[in-house]
């Protein structure tokens, strides 16, 4: 792990000119040419890749607000498998984007959740301007429902929270040299392809809700 | 290294008869590094590590494909070929360069084809990437090269699509040698129309061609491969219907019995038992009376009839209120599709659906069934047993890019769901498989890509869990699988996650050859242990592969040999299936007649066959005879 600085530079060399030559058994060279290439890595990203990502922590912080209220608001055993999924994935989302971020020498929006009040430290002032964000109307109006109401409600809303991320990524894509870098590309198209896939499970309960 | 290994081998010597290794496993403390991390193997032996050419690292090393000697090894920078003639020490035959993520690789034939999903990838290989929303210079799609110098090789075509190719898996017709099929999986957003004509993104509502909700399939002519081009758009999703679980768990099963043996109401929503709660019944009773215009208080007459009625009453009551199944609720893609030709199915591990296909017409697969499961987050990749009885799906929950291996992560999440397949191909969930060593958080780990080791009369599946490690299971008994070798490295970052680990892990004539992430391609031999014999090991050892594709499963069968009448005998002892006496006769007997002279052999050998009768397992008595048949010519 620790690079000396002649290697650093030799591997800076050789990331310049892919060209040269390096034996097949230099370990030490390898190694310190493999975390050069990871710092460099970290050089290629765009403005849209870190409003993203700061925006997606927002964003993913409020499905957290809403997914804790299972396990009080007498949710369903299905509802609340899916809730605990949810606060799985998106908490380690988020750790995910921080740290990319900060390994971007960012602003690391930090996360304040108490009860139903969001507060986003370091995210802009757009927190609550994304696609698919519940008002705080709408929240509340989760956080009083019980039982098979409060199913039927989580559902609606975070399949429209859901919706609101796909767009996002959605966007991200469609601006000039967004998602090239690769933790970024994989990042964004993970969160594309899992919430499309959790938006159709949860139409599939709200549909057998109905029954 | 080698002290560390010669410690487990003692445990597992000193614990004879324990499934589970020691507590705590050692894999959950290993110590962070690149190509010097502290690693734990178990009942494996690690013939080599080859850190990846100049080019490729610090560059994700992705999915394998085998040729003859040659393994051709994906990197998001190209293609990385080896020769491992000898797999203690691999020779780079060629570092190709040519960027594109994931580049998952197959070969056939002369040809070999990459996968390029990521925004980067161009159509000249150029490593600028491609900046522009909209470029025609950008590769979404399948490059196709011709291989017949492997250490030169020629990029003769691609096939651009609308999403790009996540994965893609090659099928052989077995009743067309002229022509080759690709079927492209590709999960990440549409492109524009400008880029590539054609291209919409919309709903089905919006727009009947829509690229979503469907797969494409490639037709590759053997002689030209350059006019290799899309053919069809199967859309086998439509009308997609299914449980939102793999089907009720026997816990499920067991609670709803329970429930309608102490006189509970159980109806069936979308193939699900559900019990209706004592307001829902009441009301749904009141309503029923009034229908059948019976009056008065409800007698148990009225009851015992409404329960006979309940099925029809619901399906009424649904089509009164308009509640009709859903169409379009399915996925708009695949992960990843297995196809196993020889039995005419394939596996689609597509979205939050595993689903079983009818591929006997290449360009046109039809699907037979569905199943989706509560506790799968995102179908992945399918592999089935070398029978096709069974069938195993992973979810990459996560996407491989998180750490879900923890000990507080469930064990049914990110995990294997290993089915039964019934004589009419339909799926029946069994049980789940995770890693059992806990990972920490520095590590990405999730189920992911594997492939069968064909070890006569078992079913062994080696697995990468990325930085999870490599995890060999064993799932002949599909409802108790259990773990029975491994090899792990501590994470690559001590500290912070970063993305390594296995890939890919896939057994090829004899050895299992992982894709490790950031370190390279390391290279392991099974090595004799209480689950596992050296006769069994070298028998799975004579079965030979051309060439080898995880994606397009092949199927396997043993020449009858010594060995493998001997691997027989070593399971008939592991399972009790004959007496200690027998087994030592036709042990003896076996030798002997190895060691005479052909011509005295044959006698010798059906000398054995009174002693292969009568055991508790008759089945495996009858490969052994068969064998022994043979042998005896």
């Amino acid at each position: 792990m620790q690079v000396s600085r002649i290697l650093l530079c030799a591997a800076l060399i050789l990331i310049a000119a892919p060209g040269s030559l390096l034996a097949q058994n230099d370990k030490e060279a390898l190694e310190a040419l493999y975390w050069a290439r990871q710092k460099e890595a970290m050089s290629r990203f765009t403005q849209a890749d870190v409003d993203f990502m700061t925006g997606m922590i927002g964003h993913h912080a409020q499905a957290l607000i809403m997914s804790r209220l299972a396990p009080t608001n007498d949710a369903s055993a299905s509802v609340q498998v899916l809730a605990a999924r949810i606060i799985n994935a998106q908490n380690d989302e988020i750790a995910l984007m921080q740290s990319w971020l900060r390994d971007r020498e960012q602003v690391v929006p930090q996360v304040l959740i108490e009860g139903l009040q969001l507060t986003i430290e370091g995210g802009g002032h757009h927190a609550h301007h994304m696609p698919g964000m519940l008002t705080q109307v709408q929240l509340e109006e989760l956080a009083a429902a019980r039982g098979q109401v409060f199913d039927r409600l989580f559902l609606t809303y975070m399949i429209q929270h859901h919706a609101g991320a796909v767009t996002m990524v959605e966007d991200l894509f469609a601006v000039d040299g967004a998602a090239q870098d690769e933790a970024a590309y994989k990042l964004a198209s993970s969160i594309h392809v899992d919430q499309i896939t959790e938006i159709a499970r949860m139409q599939e309960m709200l549909d057998s809700l109905a029954q | 290294m080698r002290l560390f290994v010669l410690l487990f081998l003692i445990a597992a010597l000193a614990t004879p008869g324990a499934w589970a290794q020691d507590s705590p496993d050692p894999r959950e403390s290993l110590r962070a590094g690149l190509f010097d991390a502290e690693e734990a193997i178990w009942n494996l032996n690690k013939l080599s590590t080859t850190q990846p050419p100049e080019a490729f690292v610090g560059v994700t090393n992705s999915d394998l494909a085998f040729k003859d000697q040659y393994v051709f090894q994906g990197n998001y920078n190209g293609v990385i070929v080896w020769d491992i003639s000898d797999p203690t020490a691999p020779v780079l035959v060629k570092d190709y360069l040519c960027p594109a993520s994931q580049s998952d690789v197959s070969v056939y034939g002369n040809l070999m084809f990459v996968s390029g999903e990521g925004m980067g990838g161009r159509l000249d290989c150029g490593t600028d990437g491609v900046r522009e929303r909209v470029s025609h210079e950008r590769l979404r799609g399948i490059r196709i090269f011709d291989i017949t110098d492997v250490a030169d090789p020629q990029y003769v075509a691609n096939v651009q699509t609308c999403r790009g190719s996540h994965t893609h898996s090659v099928l052989k017709d077995p009743g067309d040698d002229e022509n080759i099929y690709v079927y492209v999986s590709g999960s990440a957003p549409v492109r524009p129309n400008e880029e590539l004509e054609g291209c919409s993104g919309l709903m089905p509502e919006e727009d009947p061609n829509t690229a979503l909700f469907r797969i494409e399939v490639i037709k590759v002519p053997l002689a030209n491969p350059s006019a290799a081009a899309v053919v069809s758009s199967p859309r086998i999703f439509n009308d997609l219907e299914a449980p939102p679980r793999h089907g009720p768990s026997p816990a499920d099963i067991e609670a709803a019995e329970q429930a309608r043996a102490e006189g509970a109401f159980v109806v069936t929503v979308r193939g699900q038992p559900r019990v209706l709660r004592d307001r829902q019944v009441r009301a749904y009773m009141r309503q029923w009376m009034e229908d059948e215009d019976r009056e008065g208080d409800m007698t148990a007459q009225d009851s015992a009839d409404f329960r006979a009625a309940l099925p029809a009453f619901m399906a009424a009551r649904n089509r009164a209120r308009g509640i009709t199944p859903q169409a379009r609720r399915g996925p708009t893609q695949c992960h990843d599709i297995t196809l196993y030709p020889e039995i005419g199915l394939a596996g689609g591990a597509c979205g939050g659906y595993g689903l079983l296909l009818d591929i006997t017409d290449p360009a046109n697969p039809v699907r037979i069934q569905a199943v989706a499961d509560s506790n799968f987050s995102y179908w992945h990749s399918a592999t089935f047993s070398n029978d096709g009885s069974k069938v195993l799906f992973t979810d990459e929950w996560g996407g491989g890019g998180g750490p879900k291996c923890r000990a507080s992560d469930p064990m049914e999440w990110g995990a294997n769901a290993l089915f039964e397949i019934d004589a009419d191909s339909r799926m029946h969930f069994k049980s789940y498989f995770k890693l059992p060593a806990a990972q920490s958080s520095l590590e990405n780990c999730v189920a992911h890509n594997g492939s069968l080791i064909p070890v006569p009369g078992r079913d062994l599946f080696v697995q990468s869990w990325y930085q999870g490690g490599v995890s060999l299971m064993d799932w002949t008994d599909v409802s108790n699988p259990v773990e029975i070798a491994y090899h792990d490295r501590g994470p690559v970052n001590p500290e912070r996650m970063q993305s390594a680990g296995s890939w890919s892990v896939y057994w090829y004539n004899g050895v299992i050859v992982s894709s490790e992430i950031a370190r390279g391609l390391d290279i392991f031999e099974l090595t004799p242990s209480e689950y596992l014999t050296a006769n069994e090991i070298a028998a799975s050892n004579t079965v030979q592969y051309d060439y080898f594709n995880a994606q397009g499963q092949p199927m396997y069968s043993w020449p009858a040999s010594f060995v493998l009448a001997r691997a027989y005998l070593d399971q008939l002892v592991r399972g009790d299936g004959l007496s200690a006496e027998a087994i030592a006769q036709v042990r003896q007997g076996l030798d002997a007649a190895e060691a005479a002279a052909p011509e005295a052999r044959s006698a010798l050998i059906m000398n054995l066959m009174p002693y292969l009768s009568g055991g508790a397992d008759e089945a495996k008595l009858a490969l052994l005879r068969d064998v022994l048949n043979q042998l005896a010519g």
